[in-house]
């Protein structure tokens, strides 16, 4: 992983994140503005997965466990997706809120990952 | 006597289904990986966090379906989370060697931001709201559509 990349992440993701609690709060289905920010959420973990590939060949392999890493990036991975299909099949407020959820979600499993990368001794 | 229960998968139900999976899927996904990886670091508070794992499943299923049956399931399981985190939180103040902070009840589900000791109380203030009524001849038995 890559320090600046992660706090990237972990900032994006939270700020999706309470965009989309607060429009869902305000009474707002699922638009644009809130897939859009879940989908960046997304297109940054893709980015972080080819991160993952490529970084151990260059010398930046994680200290902890890889198969605890790769558990909480595929699952970090689904997440945004099943929130905005969620969001696709039943349009209403809670839904919009539930995209936040997601975000949040991410984020936290961004953090652990940086963690099982750079902290954990495995 | 026949009682209608009021869906309880509608609205603000669904943020609540929605991150008891989460939660099931963090649980019981993370004790399994323990159990696999390093089950003797500490067996108790590694199967304890499973068995949590699962009741969070069946507690995620027991809010979504419809139901008699599923409403008492929904009670039994999140009452059993709120005991499950008070008692192991307690415990593991009082012996912090007993439960390792890894684990979802330990010191209340610190290591978890504390979602495990809020989502049951929220989960029974929202079964509470949506009890069983008894039917009577004016009061309509199927909620209207759109109801939130």
């Amino acid at each position: 992983m890559i320090e600046w990349f992660t706090l990237v992440q972990v900032a994006v993701a939270c700020a999706a994140g309470l965009l989309c609690v607060v429009l869902g709060l305000a009474g707002r289905t699922p638009a644009d503005i809130t897939n859009g920010a879940t989908a960046l959420v997304e297109v940054l973990l893709i980015g972080q997965l080819v991160v993952a590939i490529v970084a151990p060949l260059t010398g930046n392999a994680p200290t902890g466990s890889s198969l605890e890493f790769w558990v909480y990036l595929v699952t970090a991975l689904l997440l945004p997706v099943l929130a905005i299909f969620w969001g696709l099949v039943e349009r209403n407020r809670w839904s919009t809120v539930i995209l936040g959820v997601a975000c949040f979600a991410v984020a936290v499993m961004v953090f652990r990952m940086h963690q099982i990368w750079f902290v954990q001794l495995a | 006597m026949t009682t209608t229960t009021p869906r309880r998968s509608g609205g603000l139900g669904r943020v609540l289904i929605a991150v008891y999976g989460l939660l099931a899927l963090a649980a019981t996904g993370r004790s399994v990986y323990q159990i696999l990886s390093e089950f003797d670091h500490a067996p108790l508070a590694y199967s304890l966090s499973a068995l949590a794992g699962v009741v969070y499943i069946v507690a995620t299923i027991a809010l979504l379906a419809p139901g008699d049956t599923w409403y008492r399931v929904a009670w039994v399981t999140i009452s059993f989370e709120l005991v499950g985190v008070l008692v192991v939180g307690l415990l593991s103040v009082l012996d912090p060697i007993l439960f390792t902070e890894k684990a979802v009840w330990s010191f209340f589900g610190r290591g978890y931001a504390f979602v495990p000791l809020v989502l049951p109380i929220l989960g029974m203030l929202w079964l509470y709201r949506h009890r069983p009524r008894p039917t009577t001849a004016d009061a309509p038995t199927v909620a209207p559509a759109g109801t939130v």
